[in-house]
């Protein structure tokens, strides 16, 4: 990625055989046919089932605890108490006592014969109303900053101000394998884990710290995993109390998978944010004052602050955020942390001005390009004619609810967004044996994104070889290093050290070859599974002829990343644009079609790739129209813990979806960027534009019910804020 | 779930025996009973199958007669049985898109008639009226999903099946058997408003189970019209079904049965004497929309549900006189 | 999908005993003939039934052709049975609630929410899983339109997606976009891989068309 050329560079693009190309996963029979195993379906010999008794109540202090019947029930092998007489407890569901079975019903039978006592306290979980925060002493204001003239800037007389109130409620992660593991821990000691999680290397050392025993007795494993989203880098209680209840039931193996209530209430949740925003710019559009005062939670803890405004530095700006902690079950990071949020905040007051301005919004944002970040000026620049075309903005787009006359009103929303990416530290063996069979292990995870897939093209195009000719052994801590798949951070990493240990491997190959094809090593190429010489393809050996070679010694090596080549970057941009129909009849709110253009610097697979955007885009139109924790106020009791009520879209919600990867000069030589986050950042911010635009008022908060479409039509006498 | 005998008789005779004394329940299709099972909503110690009763099986259509759907007639079959479809379109509407196909493939005719509410404080745990220190926490509480009709309290959950406004207006009755043999009640007066959390939203008296649903012959045109905020498999914010007896152009006499909006099936008699003697048109199915909420009294979070009850009622009307649109 | 049924009524040689009962040493001896399915709990109408449970009760579910012995409590779910006592873990257990679709299997050629369903309830049906589709190892047309149009990510949700449009493209060989999404629209998705399986189920009816079987 420098200028000077470096061996371990990514093959220029007329030299690519995989590398770019749709290509199916490489684990897709597994999954298709049911055959891969999940956490969820481990079941080794002697498995005991684990149930955790939680609290029932929001927030309480434990008075007493009696777990003698449960330890009574025939079957019943150990019970703990994880939490004491005299704990305050601060959210529903928290874990109380833990119950290894040899059935899950005696488990849960056990549970019922646990007798706690508890002392109420008051409880607050109404995140979004500020003022009621504040009174019950709940919030804590943790940014307060200003820079520029913000006064002055709103009282220029030449400012056309738009003032609105923006929010969005508290999303769970919903993953469909819930939170949860295997153990079984022996003396020894040896401890056996197998974890549905983000961090198959970086967990074991957790558990070690914990449970006191070496690292280098414990051995964690997940093959395939049922969606992470962000939620599952980390070793939970249960998972340590699971390995607890396994070395009290004599080393027996216990699994612990979250039932789906406990994984919507404490196996974390997206922030809520909410927001009244001031925002002025000049008659011409150009963006000049921004003034913000948001807070959300993210439970007892609060939430972290969000990059408000978001995209574009208005040059003088006064952000005030407030944290509110409610008694509920804490914060993870939930794809692309605090940015889709922040998204629906900044972009719908954007949009809100331009309306106000009279100006298409793409061209309003187009306008104001300087203030976004120099290094993604180029991209969206690059990005919003594709999305345009694409949407067929020109033909659908009208100025803010001049549509249709009929009931049902169409309507364009656009929105932008950004994150990091990286390459993460990553290590891999690849071996290449005797017979040719080349293998490359690492202790990383595929979340279901297509990290194997991914890793085997990158070892397949380093040598010259089709994708079949790779095994990629991941999901296991006894493989090398590899980090915590979040932050979109995975490919960039675990492609980068694919590619240095296939490099060196195919070098250490041609060291071993050369001599018999009568030419130094660096004269050697790989390709169309041949080793063979540079310019005379005639002197050539099969893949397979020249790994015989080898003879009893496999090549094997470390690939690392970082190392020598810079081979990723940080920093990607996308553009989305929704069209939705809303009937103003009934507020319902029908997709019509979303498009995104998305760049992540070099794409590997561009079917996965792809996948992930389309994904995102689900996901977003989920929380843009249906997704909401709902808690009761009076009781602090979860309403909608299960996935009847917690609204999840189906397949009749979504509509055609269109991706555009943005791929060759300007992106590719980035190297892998980062793709899982970003896309999921723009479709609340987008189709609450949209809507706008159809209907003519502002819909001020996501998911875009139907009671919310039809205060808004109402009007601001009848319509609440919030 | 918690412990429970099981059996499954081979008639409905037999059903009512196992079901004698004790805290037994029917088990039907499953879905709904197993899931309040589940979370200890419902804590049956016997539950009888009856998969096995094949005298509750069966879906007949005779001329001059009607219709007899038994009580284990999945709602799959009746969304594609052919005279069903033909003479009672409103009734297989009610049916076709009700739940998910799985649930359509198990759920019953009787299963769906007699779900429970989902109101999430019932389901939540708070019991049916969702009592908490001899008050209802719903007109305090979250009450987007609750009732706009009949809501005076103590019960605000809504009725959540599909079915029975349909056959309501349709004027079916239930044949029911019990310990002391067999009745038959019209569907309109088997479902009641509970004033206590130990009363049951069924007039249905211990051990009694329904077998059949007896459908009179089809006045006229039916429709049946839900407004569900996703596409499929959600349920619905409101329903109503639809009965026209047409004299020419004119409506004779209509039925109109709300759904979703109280603790029972709602009628609407307003609507029904609003539409009698009128041309349909968008005018006069918005009128009797109208009409249908006019006496609704939201709660303090679901004004929204009386605009979608008075827009499901028009389309429905619509759609039973072949002129939907919107 | 065109494999024979086993007749209901015939003992079969074959005796299957779970891994599981097997190695919790709570199986059931294996001896002699095997009962199948009706006839167990009840004979006819004028009998009464037996009343089972609350603890463990003998019966036989009949899976992918194959019988297996169970003795369970009335109150395990066929979910649970198949999962925790079979082994057979292609459906999943998500929510538990007959909201998500991912347990779904077939019972008498028709999809339900296993998950839903009491194991005992099961018995004498004809039960089929996701391991029954592919009994020689070999990609059904579903799931190779699966794989093709990448209609899968963490894959968890795919089982029983693969079961519910198995059912669709039996029944119907030209399904329109509109009848795919009411087919699969008991199941649910959280990667969000709508997508792709919109058109893996449009590639799935073409090879059913071409006479490959389901």
């Amino acid at each position: 990625m420098g200028t000077t050329p470096c061996k371990y560079d990514w093959p220029e693009a007329s030299k690519r055989k995989l590398i770019g190309k749709r290509i199916s996963r490489v684990d897709g029979p597994a999954k298709a046919s049911g055959r891969a195993r999940y956490t969820y379906d481990i079941n080794p010999p002697g498995l005991l089932y684990g149930k955790i008794v939680r609290s029932p109540y929001a927030h309480v202090r434990i008075s007493s605890i009696d777990t003698s019947e449960a330890e009574k029930l025939p079957g019943v092998k150990a019970v703990r108490v994880i939490q004491k007489t005299g704990t305050e407890i601060q959210w529903e569901g928290d874990e109380i006592v833990g119950i290894a079975a040899v059935s899950e019903e005696i488990a849960e039978d056990a549970a019922r014969k646990v007798k706690i006592e508890y002392a109420h306290l008051p409880v607050f979980v109404a995140d979004a109303d500020l003022a009621a925060a504040e009174q019950a002493q709940r919030t804590k204001v943790t940014k307060d900053d200003q820079q520029g003239d913000v006064e002055k800037a709103f009282q220029d007389p030449d400012a056309v101000i738009s003032e609105g109130f923006y929010g969005q409620p508290v999303i769970c992660h919903c993953c469909l394998e819930a939170h949860g593991q295997v153990t079984q821990f022996s003396d020894g000691p040896s401890l056996k884990i197998w974890q549905s999680t983000q961090g198959v290397s970086v967990n074991p050392g957790q558990y070690a710290e914990v449970l006191k025993i070496p690292a280098a007795s414990i051995d964690l494993v997940c093959e395939y995993m049922g969606g992470g989203f962000g939620s599952k880098f980390q070793v939970d209680r249960w998972g340590i109390e699971c390995a607890r209840l396994s070395h009290d039931a004599a080393g027996e193996p216990v699994k612990i998978m979250l039932e789906r209530a406990a994984e919507l209430q404490v196996a974390g949740i997206r922030p809520s944010l909410y927001g009244k925003i001031r925002v002025a710019a000049s008659k011409d559009g150009t963006l000049t004052a921004w003034q913000s005062e948001s807070w959300g939670t993210g439970g007892v803890g609060g939430a972290g602050v969000p990059p408000l405004p978001y995209v574009f530095n208005i040059p003088n700006q006064k952000v005030k955020y407030t944290a509110v902690s409610t008694n509920t079950g804490g914060a993870r990071a939930w794809r692309a942390p605090n940015h889709p949020q922040s998204a629906v905040l900044t972009m719908g007051a954007l949009d809100d001005l331009a309306a106000k301005l009279n100006m298409d919004p793409i061209d309003f944002l187009t306008k104001n390009m300087d203030l976004a970040p120099e290094s993604l000026r180029k991209y969206y620049l690059d990005e919003l004619p594709i999305a345009r075309r694409l949407a067929e903005w020109d033909k659908y787009w009208h100025p803010r609810g001049q549509g249709a006359s009929g009931p049902v009103k169409r309507g364009l929303g656009v929105s932008l967004h950004t994150w990091g990416g990286r390459g993460h530290n990553s290590t891999c063996n690849v071996t290449i044996h005797s017979d040719g069979s080349v293998e490359v292990a690492l202790g990383s995870q595929d979340l279901g994104v297509g990290t194997r897939t991914v890793i085997g093209i990158v070892a397949a195009e380093s040598l010259g070889l089709p994708l079949e000719a790779v095994t990629v052994k991941l999901g296991d801590s006894r493989y090398p290093y590899s980090g915590a798949s979040g932050g979109s951070t995975t490919v960039g990493g675990v492609s980068s050290s694919t590619r240095r240990g296939s490099v060196d491997a195919r070098e250490a190959l041609f060291a071993v070859v050369a001599p018999g094809l009568g030419v130094p090593p660096d004269q050697l190429e790989a390709v169309d599974g041949h080793v063979r010489v540079k310019g005379d393809p005639a002197k050539s050996l099969t893949w397979k002829q020249a790994c015989a070679k080898l003879g009893t010694k496999p090549v094997q090596v470390m690939g690392k990343n970082p190392g020598d080549c810079n081979l990723t970057s940080s920093g990607v941009g996308g553009v989305q644009i929704a069209d939705v129909s809303v009937d103003t009849e009934t507020g319902i709110v029908k997709m019509n079609r979303m498009v995104a253009v998305q760049d992540c610097g070099l794409v590997i697979d561009l079917k996965t790739a792809e996948s992930q955007v389309f994904g995102a885009m689900v996901m977003g139109i989920t929380y843009a129209l249906f997704e909401e924790r709902v808690v009761d106020a009076q009781t602090g009791k979860a309403l909608n813990a299960n996935m009847e009520a917690y609204k999840l879209a189906g397949i009749g919600d979504i509509p055609d979806l269109v991706v555009h990867m943005m791929t060759g000069p300007g992106y590719d030589e980035r190297g892998p960027v980062g793709l899982a986050e970003p896309p999921t950042v723009s479709p609340g911010a987008a189709i609450s534009n949209a809507v706008a635009n159809a209907i003519g008022v502002r819909v001020s908060t996501i998911p875009i019910t139907p009671d919310k479409v039809l205060a808004a039509l109402a009007g601001p006498e009848k319509g609440a804020m919030a | 779930m918690e412990t429970f005998e099981y059996a499954r008789p081979a008639s409905a005779r037999e059903a009512v025996k196992l079901l004698a004394g004790g805290n037994a329940e029917v088990l039907a299709g499953g879905s709904d009973l197993l899931a309040r099972m589940k979370d200890s909503v419902s804590t049956p110690n016997r539950l009888v199958s009856l998969r096995e009763a094949r005298d509750l099986r069966g879906i007949e259509y005779t001329a001059g007669k009607g219709l007899r759907l038994g009580a284990m007639v999945t709602l799959e079959e009746v969304a594609t049985h052919p005279e069903t479809r033909r003479h009672y379109a409103g009734v297989a509407q009610a049916a076709e898109k009700a739940a998910s196909p799985q649930i359509r493939n198990v759920g019953t005719v009787g299963g769906n008639l007699c779900q429970r509410p989902r109101c999430w404080y019932y389901r939540a745990g708070f019991g049916l009226l969702a009592m908490q220190d001899g008050n209802s926490l719903i007109p305090n509480g979250d009450n987007r999903y609750h009732a706009i009709l009949g809501n005076s309290g103590p019960a605000y959950f809504v009725s959540p099946s599909n079915l029975a406004p349909m056959l309501i207006a349709f004027g079916a009755k239930f044949r029911l058997l019990g310990p002391s043999g067999p009745r038959e009640i019209p569907i309109s007066a088997f479902y009641v408003t509970p004033k206590t959390d130990s009363d049951s939203e069924f007039a249905l008296k211990p051990g009694e189970i329904i077998t059949e649903v007896l459908v009179p012959p089809s006045p006229g045109p039916s429709a049946f019209y839900e407004l569900r905020q996703k596409e499929y498999f959600d349920w619905a914010l409101a329903t109503a079904g639809v009965v026209l007896q047409m004299n020419g152009h004119a409506v004779k006499s209509a039925r109109v049965v709300m759904g979703q909006v109280a603790p029972i099936p709602w009628p609407s008699p307003e609507a029904e004497q609003s539409l009698a003697g009128k041309t349909i048109s968008a005018e006069v199915a918005d009128d009797a929309g109208k009409a249908a909420v006019a006496k609704a009294t939201p709660l303090s979070r679901n004004a929204y549900k009386v605009t979608l009850a008075r827009v499901t009622v028009k389309r429905a009307i619509l759609r039973a006189a072949g002129m939907e649109s919107a | 999908m065109k494999r024979k049924k086993p007749k209901q009524t015939e003992p079969r040689a074959e005796t299957v005993v779970s891994r599981r009962d097997f190695l919790r040493g709570a199986g059931v001896a294996v001896s002699g003939s095997i009962l199948t399915g009706e006839g167990l709990l009840h004979a006819a109408a004028d009998t009464p039934a037996k009343v089972l449970g609350p603890g463990e009760t003998k019966f036989v579910l009949r899976i992918n052709g194959k019988p297996h012995r169970m003795n369970l409590e009335p109150r395990v779910t066929l979910l649970d049975a198949l999962r925790d006592r079979l082994d057979m873990t292609g459906a999943k257990r998500v929510c538990d609630r007959g909201t998500c679709g991912a347990c779904t299997v077939m019972v008498d050629g028709k999809t339900v929410y296993a998950c839903s369903m009491l194991a005992i309830e099961a018995e004498g049906r004809d039960i089929t899983t996701i391991e029954g589709l592919t009994p020689e190892g070999k990609l059904t047309p579903v799931m190779q339109a699966f794989v093709d149009n990448d209609a899968q990510q963490c894959g968890f949700c795919t089982p029983g997606f693969v079961m519910a449009m198995t059912a669709l493209v039996k029944h119907n060989p030209n399904p329109t976009p509109a009848e795919v999404d009411l087919a699969l629209s008991g199941n649910l998705c959280r990667c969000g891989t709508y997508h792709g399986q919109k058109a893996a189920a449009l590639q799935a009816a073409k090879s059913m068309k071409r006479g490959a079987e389901a």
